[in-house]
This record gives C-alpha cells, sequence and structure tokens, in this order.
C-alpha cells in the first residue's frame, strides 16, 4: 500500500485544521520586499552586464566590468587575457566569481529559498511543494562550494580598491580625487565586508577549531568576523545596492549626464 | 484591568477535532498559560495541556498561537489587543494527543539515535582541564531547554512528515554541533551529521533560530558551522580525490 | 486484569529529576534492570529550576576549602539538626559526583586554570558552587538524561505512581500507576522502588514550584509505612518574584547577591544590616564598606549580611515588607543594576536577565527587582538510613527532596544538587544490591483491581466538587496560616480546614474521559497534598521553637531541648502521627569541628 502523505503540516495523526498557517501577521511583506529588490537588480544588472558601453567614464571602470581582462576596455589597468570578440561584453567574463559568491551565500540562500522558491515562504505557513530534499542533492549540493567563490572573490576587493586609487593618478590632468573616487572606494569596502563577514570565512579563519585557547591569534580575529557576521545580512544588501549605484554613477558619467565633481 | 478575552482553543484528538470559542477573564500581566488554566478552573476542567515551571525554563507549555509557535507561559496577554480574538492550537508538526497536548516521542528518538559523548581521559590529578573560551560554543546550545519549537517550525518535517526518518531537525544537529565543538568529545562527528541525521535537508531558512525562545542562534552558530565543518570533512576536493584525511580536532 | 500493562524490573526509580536519574544510572551501572517512571516528559523536572549551582569542596578557587568546611557550614546553615552522617557524607562525596559530569558532557564555567569555577553563596564559607551561568540545574538535568538516553534506561514519561505495593511480609513489591496520556493502568514489579519525586510546594499559593511538586513521594512513602522526619522545616527562598501576580513566587536566584546584588527597602536602606544574628555576627561584615570590599578581597573582609543563610533573609524581607517599608507591589528590591554594568549582568545572569524582561517587563540592568519569599523547598522527608538511603519499609528508598535530615532545619543554597547527585547515587546502588538478592512474586490481580478502583473512583461518584476549587482553598489555608511566620491559633486552624477538606475530598468530581484529563489528575494529586499539609501543620504546632524554616511568633527563638529532637510523622489510617525521637548523637571527632570555630 502506498501512503499519499499530503504536503503542509496536515499529515495524518496531526490536529486537524484546514489552513496552512494562522498567522495573522503580516508575514508575506518580508518575502515580497525580498523579491522586489532583487529582481530590480537581477534586471539592472544583467541589462549593464549585456549592454557592453558605458562601462568606463575616463579614468572611472564600472565595477560590473572589472577586472577588465577582456578586449574593449581603453583605461584597463589590467592584461588582455581573453582577446575574444568585441561583440561578447567583458563583464560576462568576471562577473561569474561575485554572482556565484552570492548565490550561494548562506544568507541570500535562505532569501531566495523563501521568497523565490517558498520553502518556506515564512515561519509555520506551509509550503507548496509536495517533496523536498533540500541541499543534498545537484544542484543545490553545490552550495557547499561556497568557500572557493569566498577566495577567489577575496580578490574583488583588492582590485576595486586598485581601480579607485587607479582614477587618482591615470587621469590627464594630473590627477584628482572625484566624488567618483569616494564612490569606488565604498563599493570596495563594503565589498570587503561582506566578504570578511561571511560565514565560510568566519569558519576557516577559526571555526573550525576545537581549542580556541591553543590559537589566541586565531581566535581574536574569529571573535571580530563573528561580530560581523551577525550584520552579514545588513551588509549583504548594502553592498548589494551600493554596486549597482556604483555602475549607475559610472554610466551616468559615461553618457555625459554630468561632470564628475572634483572634490580635492 | 481586567477584561474578557476572546479564546479561540484547538480541542480533539487523533481522531478529529476543530477550534472552541471560549471568553476568559484577563487580569494585568497574565501571560497565556495563566489564560489557559482559567478556561481549566472554570469551564473546561478535562482540557488537556502539558506544562511545568511557568518560567520559560522546562519548554513543556509549546503551542502555536495565533499560528506562531510559542512557549505559552512566556507569551503576555499584553501583546494582543483586547478585542483580538487569539488562537491556541497544539503544535502542528507533531500527532496530536488531546487538545493542546501533542506526542514529541520523534524528539526523543532522534535524541536516542545520536552517537553519544565520548570523552578523552582525565589528566592525572582527576581533573578535565577546559578554558572558558572553549566550552563558551558548546554551552549556548546547552542553554537550549528542549521545547521543540524549532523542531515544529522546520519545514523539512512540518510539511514534509516522510522527511522525518531522515531528518534530526534543529534541535539534534545542533546536539551534534555541541558535540563536534565539544573541547572533551573525540569522535568525529561530520560525516554522520549529513549522512545520518540529514544536515543536507537543512535550507539554513532560520525559522528554528527565530521561534528559539532561548534566543540561540541555532542556524549561525551550529547549523551553519556544522555545514562548513562537513564540507572540510567530504566536499573539499581533497578529500573528493581520496587522499589522506585531515586530522579531526587540532 | 486486562486494561493493564506489566513490567518486571529490578529497580524502579520513581521521579526524574536530579535524584531518581541519577539513581537509575548507578542502578543500571550495578547491573540492575532500571525503569525510571516519571510524571512529565523527560528533561523537565523540577531539577531544570536550580540556578545557583553544585556545592561541592573541590577547592578550584580556594584550597583552604575542604569537606569539613562544607561540612560544618552544611550543619551550622541546618541550625545543628541535620543528621551529621549525612551531611558528612554529602561533603565528602560531592566533587567526585560534580567531577564525573563532566565525564558525561557537562559543561562547567572554568577558573583561569581550566578547572571548574566556584561561586560564592548564602551560608557557604568559600565559593564553592560549581556552576554554568545561572542555568546549573538546566545542565544537571540535561547531562544526567543524556546520560540515562545513552546507557538505554528505560523511561516511563508522563506516567504517574498512585500507590506502592507491597507484599504480606511489608516489604516492597513494586509501584502501580496510568499513563497520562490515556489513562491506562501500569504495573512496574520490582523489589527496589526508589522514591526521587521531588518537594511539595504545590500545597502553597505562592511557591516556585511547578505542579508537580504535590508530596506525593511523601505521601506515598507514609502510606507504604515508612516515617517522615523535619516536616515542620519548609524553607521560604527569600527573593522570589512579586509582580506580576501571575508569576508571584517564581526563583530570583542567590547568585543576584552572590554576585553583588543588594536588598534595600523603600527607604533606599541596606536593611540586613539591622538583621545579623549573634550566631552568624562573627563572620558576618558590620558595615557597607566592609561588605561592598568582600567582592573582590574576600580573605581580609567579611560577607555581607545579604548572604546569610535563607531563612535569616526571608524573615528579614518579611519584617520590613510587614513594617510597612515594602516596595510598591508587597516585597523590598533587589539591586544590581546599580552595582555592575550591564554587560555584566547579562553575562552572569543571563536566566534573570531574560526572566525578568519576558515575564515582568523589567530589565534589571537598569532598574532594582522586586523580591519577596516563596516557598521553596521542604527540608523534611522520608526518614532515610544515611548510607543507603532506605526508609523504614524493606525495599523503599528515598532521595533527594523527598527524602530528610540531610539538611536540618534548614537548606544552604548549592547543596540540593549536590544532595541529589550523592544520595541519589547511594539509593541507586543500595536498590541495586536488594534486588539481585531479592525476588519477588507477581502481584495478585486483587490488589491490582483495588489500586485502580481507587483511582477511578473520582470518575464514579457523584459528590460534585472541584478539584481546583479545593486545591486553590488548601493553598490558601497552608499560605496563610502555616507560612513563613506561625503561631498556634493559626496552625490549629489550618489543622481544622484541613481536616475539611479531607471530607470534601472524598465526594471530588470530575468531567471528561480518561485520556489526559488534567482534572482527574488534580483530584488523585489531591490526597497527597492534604496528608502533606496534615504533617506539616501538626509537626509545626508540635515544635514550640523558632529554628531555621520554622520561626514561631508565641515561641521566637531556639530551644535547648529542642536542638536535640526531631518530629517524626507516620500514617495512622487516614491521620497522621507525631512521636518526639532523639536526634543522633556526633561523634566526638566530628563535634570537634564546631569547637574550633
Amino acid at each position: 500500500m502506498t501512503a499519499t502523505v499530503p504536503a503542509g503540516p496536515n499529515a495524518p495523526g496531526r490536529a486537524t485544521i484546514a489552513a496552512r498557517t494562522l498567522r495573522t501577521d503580516r508575514w508575506w511583506l518580508q518575502p515580497v520586499t525580498t523579491v522586489t529588490v532583487l529582481v530590480l537588480f537581477i534586471v539592472y544588472s544583467t541589462f549593464r552586464a549585456f549592454e557592453n558601453a558605458h562601462f568606463e567614464a575616463g579614468a572611472y571602470l564600472s565595477p560590473f566590468y572589472s577586472p577588465c581582462i577582456a578586449t574593449g576596455c581603453e583605461e584597463t589597468a589590467f592584461p588582455v587575457l581573453i582577446p575574444g570578440p568585441a561583440f561578447i561584453s567583458p563583464a560576462l567574463y568576471i562577473l561569474v566569481i561575485p554572482l556565484g559568491f552570492r548565490l550561494t551565500c548562506y544568507y541570500y540562500r535562505k532569501a531566495y529559498y523563501r521568497s523565490f522558491w517558498l520553502s518556506p515562504p515564512a515561519c509555520a505557513v506551509a509550503e507548496p511543494h509536495s517533496r523536498y530534499t533540500g541541499e543534498t542533492r545537484f544542484p543545490l549540493l553545490f552550495q557547499n562550494l561556497h568557500r572557493y567563490f569566498f577566495y577567489v572573490g577575496l580578490l574583488y576587493p583588492v582590485i576595486l580598491l586598485y581601480d579607485a586609487a587607479h582614477t587618482v593618478w591615470a587621469r590627464d590632468d594630473g590627477g584628482y580625487v572625484g566624488l567618483g573616487t569616494v564612490i569606488l572606494v565604498v563599493n570596495a569596502l563594503l565589498l570587503a565586508m561582506y566578504s570578511m563577514s561571511c560565514h565560510s570565512c568566519r569558519h576557516l579563519i577559526g571555526g573550525r577549531l576545537v581549542h580556541f585557547s591553543k590559537h589566541p591569534i586565531r581566535y581574536r580575529l574569529w571573535t571580530w568576523v563573528s561580530r560581523e557576521n551577525s550584520r552579514h545580512m545588513k551588509w549583504a544588501w548594502i553592498s548589494l545596492v551600493v554596486v549597482a549605484a556604483a555602475d549607475f554613477y559610472v554610466r551616468l558619467l559615461s553618457t555625459g549626464a554630468f561632470d564628475d565633481p572634483i572634490l580635492f | 484591568m481586567a477584561y474578557e478575552a476572546s479564546l479561540r482553543v484547538w480541542r480533539g484528538d487523533d481522531e478529529g477535532g476543530g477550534l472552541e470559542d471560549f471568553l476568559v477573564e484577563v487580569n494585568e500581566g497574565e501571560v497565556v498559560l495563566d489564560i489557559i488554566h482559567r478556561l481549566q478552573a472554570t469551564q473546561a476542567p478535562d482540557l488537556a495541556v502539558r506544562w511545568n515551571c511557568k518560567a520559560g525554563k522546562c519548554g513543556s507549555c509549546s503551542a502555536e498561537i495565533n499560528g506562531r509557535p510559542r512557549l505559552m507561559c512566556l507569551t503576555r496577554m499584553g501583546t494582543f489587543d483586547e478585542e483580538e480574538v487569539i488562537t491556541i492550537t497544539p503544535l502542528r508538526a507533531f500527532p496530536v494527543i488531546r487538545d493542546l497536548v501533542t506526542d514529541v516521542w520523534f524528539n526523543y528518538e532522534k535524541a536516542q539515535s545520536i552517537p553519544p559523548f565520548t570523552p578523552r581521559e582525565r589528566d592525572e590529578d582527576g581533573n578535565h582541564r577546559m578554558q572558558q573560551v572553549d566550552v563558551e560554543r558548546s554551552q549556548e546550545f546547552r542553554k537550549c531547554i528542549e521545547c521543540f519549537l524549532c523542531q515544529d517550525t522546520c519545514h523539512v518535517v512540518r510539511d514534509h512528515e516522510e522527511n522525518k526518518p531522515s531528518f534530526a531537525g534543529p534541535r539534534f544537529l545542533m546536539r551534534i554541533a555541541e558535540l563536534d565543538m565539544h573541547p572533551l568529545d573525540t569522535l568525529d562527528r561530520r560525516r554522520a551529521a549529513q549522512d545520518d541525521f540529514g544536515l543536507g535537508m537543512c535550507n539554513i531558512t532560520k525559522c528554528c533560530t527565530e521561534v528559539c525562545p532561548e534566543g540561540i542562534k541555532i542556524t549561525d552558530n551550529a547549523l551553519i558551522p556544522m555545514k562548513e565543518r562537513v564540507v572540510d570533512r567530504k566536499y573539499v576536493p581533497k578529500t573528493w580525490l581520496g587522499r589522506t584525511i585531515g586530522r579531526r580536532k587540532d | 486484569m486486562t486494561d493493564l500493562e506489566r513490567h518486571a524490573y529490578d529497580v524502579v526509580v520513581i521521579g526524574a529529576g536530579g535524584a531518581g536519574l541519577r539513581a537509575a544510572i548507578e542502578a543500571h551501572e550495578q547491573g540492575a534492570r532500571t525503569a525510571v517512571v516519571c510524571k512529565s516528559l523527560l528533561g523537565k523536572a523540577h531539577t531544570v529550576m536550580a540556578e545557583g549551582g553544585i556545592a561541592a569542596a573541590m577547592g578550584n578557587v580556594y584550597p583552604e576549602d575542604g569537606w569539613k568546611v562544607h561540612f560544618r557550614d552544611t550543619m551550622r546553615g541546618g541550625k545543628m539538626l541535620n543528621h551529621w552522617r549525612m551531611a558528612q557524607l554529602h561533603a565528602q562525596e560531592a566533587p567526585d559526583r560534580v567531577r564525573e559530569l563532566e565525564d558525561w558532557g557537562a559543561l562547567f564555567d572554568r577558573t583561569p586554570a581550566g578547572l571548574i569555577s566556584q561561586r560564592d553563596f548564602g551560608g557557604h564559607r568559600y565559593a564553592r558552587l560549581a556552576h554554568v551561568g545561572d542555568r546549573t540545574g538546566l545542565e544537571l538535568i540535561r547531562t544526567l538524561q543524556q546520560r540515562t538516553v545513552a546507557l538505554g534506561i528505560d523511561v516511563y514519561m508522563e506516567c504517574t505512581v498512585t500507590k506502592v505495593i507491597k507484599q504480606q511480609d511489608g516489604s516492597i513489591q513494586g509501584a502501580f500507576g496510568y499513563r497520562r496520556e490515556n489513562g491506562r493502568f501500569v504495573l512496574w514489579q520490582a523489589p527496589s522502588v526508589v522514591l526521587a519525586t521531588g518537594g511539595i510546594g504545590k500545597s502553597y499559593k505562592v511557591t516556585s514550584n511547578s505542579w508537580e511538586y504535590t508530596g506525593d513521594g511523601h505521601s506515598l512513602a507514609l502510606q507504604a509505612g515508612a516515617t517522615l522526619v523535619n516536616m515542620e522545616f519548609v524553607q521560604f527562598h527569600p527573593t522570589g518574584m512579586v509582580w506580576p501576580p501571575s508569576v508571584r513566587g517564581i526563583l530570583v536566584t542567590e547568585s543576584v547577591r552572590g554576585d553583588g546584588g543588594i536588598l534595600k527597602n523603600s527607604n533606599g536602606s541596606r536593611f540586613m544590616f539591622d538583621y545579623i544574628p549573634d550566631y552568624f555576627r562573627k563572620e558576618t561584615a558590620e558595615t557597607e564598606e566592609e561588605a561592598d570590599r568582600w567582592y573582590t578581597d574576600k580573605k581580609n573582609n567579611r560577607r555581607p549580611p545579604e548572604l546569610l543563610p535563607r531563612d535569616e533573609v526571608a524573615r528579614a524581607i518579611n519584617s520590613e515588607v510587614k513594617a510597612g517599608r515594602g516596595s510598591p507591589h508587597g516585597g523590598v528590591f533587589l539591586d544590581i543594576a546599580s552595582r555592575h554594568d550591564a554587560d555584566y549582568i547579562r553575562k552572569r545572569l543571563p536566566s534573570m536577565y531574560h526572566q525578568f524582561k519576558e515575564l515582568a517587563e523589567v530589565d534589571i540592568t537598569k532598574e532594582p527587582m522586586e523580591v519577596g519569599p516563596t516557598c521553596h523547598y521542604v527540608m523534611g522527608g522520608v526518614e532515610v538510613d544515611p548510607e543507603t538511603a532506605a526508609a523504614k519499609v524493606p525495599g523503599l528508598f528515598a532521595a533527594g527532596e523527598v527524602a530528610g535530615g540531610m539538611h536540618g532545619s534548614n537548606r544552604l543554597g548549592g547543596n540540593s544538587l549536590s544532595d541529589l547527585l550523592v544520595f541519589g547515587r547511594r539509593a541507586g546502588l543500595a536498590a541495586a544490591e536488594r534486588a539481585r538478592a531479592t525476588t519477588v512474586p507477581n502481584v495478585a490481580d486483587a490488589v491490582l483491581k483495588e489500586a485502580a478502583g481507587e483511582a477511578l473512583a473520582p470518575f464514579e461518584r457523584d459528590g460534585g466538587e472541584n478539584p481546583y476549587t479545593l486545591h486553590a482553598e488548601l493553598q490558601t489555608a497552608m499560605n496563610d496560616l502555616v507560612g513563613i511566620i506561625r503561631v498556634a491559633g493559626e496552625m490549629t486552624e489550618a489543622l481544622e480546614r484541613i481536616e475539611a477538606l479531607k471530607v470534601r475530598a472524598k465526594a471530588l468530581t470530575v468531567e471528561g474521559q480518561r485520556p489526559y484529563n488534567p482534572g482527574w489528575h488534580l483530584a488523585l494529586d489531591l490526597p497527597h497534598m492534604l496528608r502533606v499539609s496534615e504533617c506539616i501543620a501538626k509537626a509545626a504546632l508540635e515544635r514550640e521553637e523558632s529554628r531555621g524554616g520554622h520561626t514561631r511568633d508565641d515561641f521566637p527563638g531556639p530551644r535547648e531541648e529542642w536542638g536535640a529532637l526531631n518530629v517524626i510523622c507516620s500514617a495512622d489510617g487516614e491521620d497522621v502521627a507525631l512521636t518526639r525521637q532523639p536526634l543522633p548523637v556526633m561523634p566526638p571527632d566530628l563535634a570537634e569541628i564546631f569547637e574550633e570555630s
């Protein structure tokens, strides 16, 4: 006999309650907000990645296109590693790492499992799927590779900082610090905070130890990372919004919407 | 100050039941469990409810209040409007026995299946020596009062009864993390965490942490660190290639 | 009998708190087939409420501490009415009992050297309470629970024992009870039964005890023919919550005072300095300055009076409130907010912080708590042999709060958890030993039928008495008339009320069915509570002096002739009979310890 067990909290023997949830608060608000912001970001960043234009403005390079290792960049500080066809946007070669890092991030996993996959949409609200296997098989088993995206992803804040510094000395008119420079620096720092507050970093820097007392320096680092890790969600959202904003700023300059204000 | 609150309480047993309406007096400073007790003493003497300490220390009076898994003794009536209808049901992830009492045997079965604590030898003078910083992580998990609200809210079993055999639930995955981080324990629990207790089923959506009345950071401090430990043991290329397995304890 | 589940064991332990689980572990390790029967789920026992720590003279913080000092403190705290041998065994064995918990997974707070840290507590000369923050009881119960599960000991959860079954020759044959879940009857046949049922607090209105504390173990022992000792001594913990009304009585751990919290009245004065008895004057600070210095320099200063034994502090708070110097809700102020910064308080007293925040909306890092005495512990209990925890009935053992003698007239904080471990183990050991040499015949059907009939009586009759009403009336009588301060007239009145309630209890009627029916459960608990209340009131009326947890307004102060006498309760039909019994005499080598000081 094959017993069909209905999904949701109504398996045989349990209290018979028809409602999929009895929550009376606005539990749907959080998933709706998450979906809205993430969709906006995905639409914008996809458009920008494929646009293959307006990613450079003077010495400024959009963070979506950095490091620029393909043809098509004029001011690039990096060697052209991929001489491939110019109709392929340089962003496509390098975005896979930040994309993979965010996609496998423990916080974003929670966010999209809940709001896109509704698994579950909110606590004690039944999910609509009849089967559930979690992260035990392909493709979600690959979430376990988060740390490798973290390792490679650590290069990005460094590159972005280099980009920002590069804007100071690489200008034709002798060099200055513009508003764009500041934006790029802030973007790089936020990405650094997001990366270093990640759960894999916390594990690798000290979490895997059993005896903290034998590794005082790693313990202190772990304590710091743990503190920032508790704000990982905050860093995830702020760095996401700011990277789009930084790109948008470069695009505005590139399309000539206005000139970069010189700060000093 | 006293007022009549509208309560909807699930009454019934494993053969069926439903929500029943009651009007019960409420006084200042009372919690939901007080109101349930008043209901028992005045209107429904056989209303089944499980409770012990009434101080948030024993984790017996777990129920769902307006659809949210809570301890009745820690839910103040003052958090509701006086006109609000308050719905109280038993935990919905476990079989019901009667009224607000559920059969939580699932949890005791899981507890039994975890390989017990296996300590190293004592020092020569008969003491175990451990530093405070080394015990603090596991101490956080040992604050657990076993109210099983995390087990109840976790969608892996709440919405999928068929997952119960292969998934230990947040409380017991946290127990494995507690033992894995325990300075005296000598077993390597990583492979079992994934293969026998279903850590991979967890999709870290954090409902366990949200409902924990003790404020234990189950997901961030136990489940995710345990997932990372499992990666060390099972998924780094080194072990994939079947080379020497790293030492478990440093 | 059909409708009955039968089990046969060597040892049956009733109660799954610290003492019960420790007894079961020991019995199992001795090779006995062991079962634990408990009224709640495993791990919910009242032991989780213990906050402060386990007293054991391990000397981890003060190397000068040792069993003799602990023994002396315990005896003095109990006003010398303790059974000296129990106090001695307790002080000697407690350190080993704590150490073995670590082998079972317990994680105590540590000293800088990596040893188990120990904290100060009222009445203890040195810092000696092994602890985990302020949730030591939870750690103890969880450790023993996990050990019990690891050993594969059978645990019958949510089962109530209604009767201890005896053979013709008067020795133990087993225990009879029912499953709360479905109301079905169960027989656990065994030559050894260990009572580890805890205390009696549910007979009082303001109490820190949970519903399980109905004195059923005390009552079962009496019915089986055992005796109770020291029942007049009920400990009122000085600091229970007083507001809001629904949480009145819930415990505020003594660690608040151990960690620097002070008691103030409504005038803002530290009134405990006015209540230092001569007996403790030599070791108590006289000025606030000295008291404050003690927290950092314990060697050169004396203890603050807030850390006097519990009976002294409870009486002082009671007097302040009666004199009109209480807090708005009828307690006094316990202030730690002005003494330590918020981080320290949250770290040292996390459960207290949480408890006041959740239950009273009070932030203890910012404002003082309001506290008052609450019924907390009964020193009295089953009279047992110190070495084996055996009661007067062959095959019956008692350990933990249900046993008497260990704490004399007043228990020191921290001595309860160590008591559970030391005598739980001894009870389990002796119970297993007895079972090895004894077999019991099958319990006759007639006996089972009778036991079942008694349990089902509330469904059958038509008397119309509501168990909830009777319970509330008993609690009021005990609280108001046999409370913290007692006089003959009031206690006589209490006994009259108890007699009347006994009559009405015969007319208790319950509605509904047998599965998980709380009205029925209470109806079966009430006769236990009435019997135990009668013991307390009668013994308290008998003892015409004030000592430890027993304070008579009409007989203030201790009297020498009573210092050598125990009051013993035994069953006399449906009543309680009293006898006076001389205290066991301490051998000279131990008596010396008290002459030195």
